[in-house]
């Protein structure tokens, strides 16, 4: 089978790709989605406060997911649910406008086949940090959950993992998991974060947490997991200025459930079979201004690319990677020439993109970054070359929060021979 | 009264099972967990040791050569995953190249074949993530791994097949000689034995005192282990052991058969044979250990750790066959490393021995041969089309790290002794081993339990009653204060 364009996943990024696509033009274009509807990790998202960017209300998960669902059901964007992308590898030669990559993928109808793609949209989205890449000690009851496994269970089977929860992590699944199973009728003993700061958005803190009376307990961790087959406690203790629990701080807290919000990895392992390069601080696939990998015609969007906390921005930039993949298939995406650096200064742990081509890129860009530490009355820079050209001062900026600024194209046309823009936060 | 009864479903008992399912008689094996391979067997370095640690003319030393010699051929047999990746033991300083000589030395008195000495450059050529601190090391070509799990429910399966019985979640409470044979005491009843096999691990010397008045003592040894990602798993082709200490081999360093990386055991006495928790303290030994063999350790690909006990003897060689005191009763006992690549050597050892001692009469009809379930993760991409045609479940991921499908679980819980709980079918199809360690699969592993055993998913457990996976449906906990406030209106 050829097509032109394969989006690989279904979820909001992929959604929004494939619309944007075919709204530029895309006629030949597949979504692979594992699950069997599309809509990804929002169908489990029930709770509301999405798409106040992209649609002026607060939505849930599922509706918002809907919105898009419908925009390519009305498009005729044609999806394969249910299916499992295996690999995908680079076919060696493809010549100009010959297809670049061939995906493998499967599914019950199909069995195991092949599809040549033009062009493909990385949408795969991203998983949890598990307990093992935490390495908390103790022993291995049953009991111990990502959030997000915790959420699926609830909200989607109406079970319940446990009564007695502690929660590892303020993530905003964890914090959105705390809220769920207190309505649902457990107690959640405690939040325990690591960091100084919650990692989390500010509103969850305050809707999940404090209204229910949830108590959250910065620079904690888990020393210790109790229960031979179940979880019958966890151990909690303070932690140091570099992490390290601090002796004597050890508090047993009686529980038969632990939850890990701990960080969520960009699921990139197909993109890597595939060649792509990887941001080692975004665990994503680096870009450009494109969304274009290092690989010709493979883009990524959403959460593969880096951990997005609104999914308004995830649609914002799918859909330009949708648009960037029909420019490219119509050939109006010529390889980039000159290349300007987008790197991240003093106080910015990474950016997407990498690089901006100023012949390539759309009249705008969006930067998007994270800053390391929580940021009060901070100032945010933007440095052409070491110059500064930008000063903007923000009340507060957190590593739980994603940035952004904007780049002009008129701009960087103007500067001649620009090697580097510089983001950088300075404390107050 | 049963001909044989087996106490322990390990890799020991059922290695035992397995041989003795050669002969004429009824065998039953009891195991108090709800799987087999629920625990030493589940928790070890799954290391074939070439055999030259052993004290030569120990059984371990004998056994372990027999062992490794018999495993390829049963792998194959067998079908489960082997493969022969040579060891080499690490000296880090001169002061240790006598003593690795030594080692060298008693591997030739063992009989192990193709043993030499390489220096520190040559070790970095065969090795090239190999510690610069190396200075030598002792090359084991014969050395290996296995994939323990695969090892033992294998063992057990061909078993089943070939007539053995197992009892699950039926733990033995009591022993007692009888006229012509043993009285075994269970919470599920009374069984009587004319012969009876002790395989019961950490409790082994319980068992054993219990009929014999030549007292043995085990002491579980708890090791700790990290396995990383696949991604690390290309850092070591071979398995690195260190000089090895008083209490044991040492940290290693090794692929696994699946091409992860391994590194451990620790090695901590300890009181309690149920005390699996890893420590702050084990971990970071560890992993400061295993930095020593290894340049740049990929600590940050650590998926998971655990811990295992083994069953360390004070003779500090395995117990095996009839105490003086107790004819009939058949130890296995102290099956602490190498107990897993001596595995195939004890199972025949003490088929034989309860064979001569019942008069047994071997089979005509034994099936030597069983087939294991096929991988899709570990196929060629002309066996994944051919599987995923034949059977369309074979096409239906459910745990995308490993890439399992929906048919292999399936054929987990319906074939015989099939798995009954997540972690069975986690060891029977890797399920849930990957890097996002069942994050994504558990609930629909569960489902699938639920569905092929007829159950509530609320009954699906992690490992057996009281590790139920799920606690009641969503508002249940509320329905008490609704209906509290009704009253009260």
């Amino acid at each position: 089978m050829k097509k032109d364009l394969v989006v690989i996943g279904g979820g909001p990024a992929g959604l929004a790709a494939a619309v944007a696509a075919r709204e530029a033009g895309v006629e030949d274009l597949l979504i692979l989605e594992r699950d069997t509807r599309l809509g990804g990790i929002l169908n489990q998202c029930i709770h509301n406060g999405f798409g106040l960017h992209t649609f002026g209300e607060e939505l849930t998960g599922p509706e918002y997911a809907a919105r898009y669902v419908e925009k390519a059901k009305a498009l005729g964007i044609p999806c394969s649910l249910d299916t499992m992308v295996a690999e995908l590898s680079a076919i060696p030669c493809a010549g100009p406008g010959e297809a670049k990559v061939a995906v493998t993928a499967l599914n019950r109808q199909e069995g195991l086949f092949a599809i040549e793609a033009r062009a493909v949209v990385l949408a795969m989205g991203c998983r949890e940090r598990p307990r093992g890449a935490l390495n908390i000690p103790g022993s291995r009851p049953g009991g111990i959950y990502s959030a997000g496994t915790a959420q699926r269970f609830v909200n989607i089977e109406g079970r319940m993992p446990g009564r007695q929860a502690v929660i590892l992590g303020s993530g905003d699944i964890g914090l959105i998991m705390a809220r769920r199973l207190t309505l649902e009728g457990a107690r959640v003993k405690l939040v325990a974060e690591l960091m100084p700061y919650s990692g989390g958005l500010k509103r969850n803190i305050v809707q999940c947490l404090e209204d229910f009376g949830i108590p959250l307990r910065l620079s904690t961790t888990v020393v210790e997991v109790r229960g031979r087959d179940r979880v019958e406690a966890v151990v909690v203790a303070r932690v140091d200025q570099r992490g390290k629990p601090i002796p004597g701080t050890e508090e047993e807290i009686p529980c038969d459930t632990l939850l890990l919000s701990c960080g969520l990895i960009p699921e990139n392992e197909l993109s890597e079979s595939l060649g792509a390069a990887i941001n080692p601080a975004t665990g994503g696939p680096l870009v450009d201004e494109s969304l274009e990998t290092n690989q010709a015609g493979v883009f990524a969007c959403g959460n593969v690319l880096h951990v997005h906390d609104l999914v308004d921005y995830v649609s914002e930039e799918a859909a330009q990677a949708g648009r960037r993949a029909a420019a490219w298939l119509q050939g109006g995406l010529p390889r980039a020439g000159r290349r300007i650096a987008v790197c991240a200064g003093p106080g910015v742990r990474y950016t997407v993109p990498a690089f901006v081509d100023p012949a390539r890129m759309e009249e705008r860009q969006a930067v998007r970054f994270r800053v390391d530490n929580v940021y009060r009355e901070g100032v945010l820079e933007v440095a052409f070359d070491g110059r500064v050209v930008e000063r903007r001062r923000k009340k507060v900026m957190a590593p739980g929060e994603m940035e952004q600024i904007f780049l002009k194209k008129a701009h960087l046309e103007q500067v001649r021979e620009l090697g580097s823009v510089q983001i950088s936060v300075c404390p107050n | 009264m049963t001909d044989v009864i087996i106490v322990g479903a390990g890799v020991t008992g059922c290695a035992i099972a397995r041989e003795l399912s050669r002969y004429s008689c009824s065998v039953l094996v009891l195991e108090r967990a709800w799987d087999v391979c629920e625990g030493t067997s589940k928790a070890n370095s799954g290391i074939v040791h070439a055999g030259f640690d052993a004290v030569p003319g120990s059984w371990k030393a004998r056994l372990n050569l027999e062992g490794s010699r018999k495993m390829e051929a049963l792998s194959k047999e067998l079908d489960f995953p082997y493969r022969r990746n040579g060891s080499l033991v690490l000296c880090f300083c001169q002061e240790d190249r006598q003593a690795l000589t030594r080692l060298y030395e008693q591997g030739l008195r063992n009989g192990v074949e193709g043993l030499e000495i390489l220096e520190g450059e040559e070790v970095r050529k065969l090795e090239p993530n190999v510690s610069e601190k190396v200075v030598a090391a002792l090359h084991a070509p014969s050395g290996a791994i296995v994939c323990p799990f695969g090892l033992t429910i294998a063992l057990a399966e061909n078993a089943v097949e070939n007539g053995v019985e197992f009892r699950l979640g039926t733990e033995v409470e009591k022993i007692e000689p009888v006229e012509g044979g043993y009285r075994l005491t269970t919470a599920n009843g009374v069984y009587e034995a004319k012969a009876l096999v002790n395989a019961a691990g950490v409790y082994a010397d319980i068992f054993h005192n219990m009929v014999s008045g030549r007292p043995i003592r085990i002491t579980p040894r708890k090791g700790e282990y990290c396995l990383m990602d696949r991604k690390a798993g290309a850092c070591v082709g071979h398995t690195l052991f260190q000089m090895p200490t008083a209490l044991g081999k040492g940290v290693l360093v090794t692929p696994t058969v699946h091409g992860n990386l391994l590194t451990g055991p620790t090695a901590a006495d300890v009181e309690d044979r149920e005390s699996l928790g890893t420590t702050r303290e084990g971990l970071d030994e560890l992993l400061g250990r295993a930095a020593l063999s290894v340049k740049n350790l990929p600590v940050r690909q650590v998926i998971t750790s655990f811990a295992g006990l083994r069953a360390h003897e004070g003779g500090g060689d395995f117990i095996l066959g009839q105490p003086e005191d107790a004819p009939g009763f058949f130890d296995a006992a102290g099956m602490e490393s190498p107990g897993l690549s001596c595995a195939p050597a004890v199972g025949s050892y003490l088929a034989e021995e309860v064979g001569k001692y019942l008069s047994l009469e071997k089979k005509a009809n034994f099936k030597a041969v069983r087939k294991g379930i096929p991988s899709m993760g570990a196929a060629s991409p002309e066996e994944r089309r051919r599987l995923a045609a034949e059977n369309p479940l074979y096409a239906k991921v459910v745990c995308r790290c490993e890439m399992v499908t929906e048919g292999e679980i399936v054929d987990a819980i319906r074939r015989p002794l099939g798995a009954s709980t997540l972690d069975g079918v986690k060891r029977r199809t890797r399920a849930g081993m990957g890097r996002c360690q069942a994050g994504f699969c558990t609930p629909r592993v569960v489902e699938i339990l639920a569905r092929e055993l007829g159950q509530d998913p609320g009954q699906i457990t992690k490992r057996g009653p009281g590790s139920e996976l799920l606690s009641g449906h969503h508002k249940d906990g509320l329905c008490v204060q609704v209906s509290g406030d009704r009253r009260d209106v």
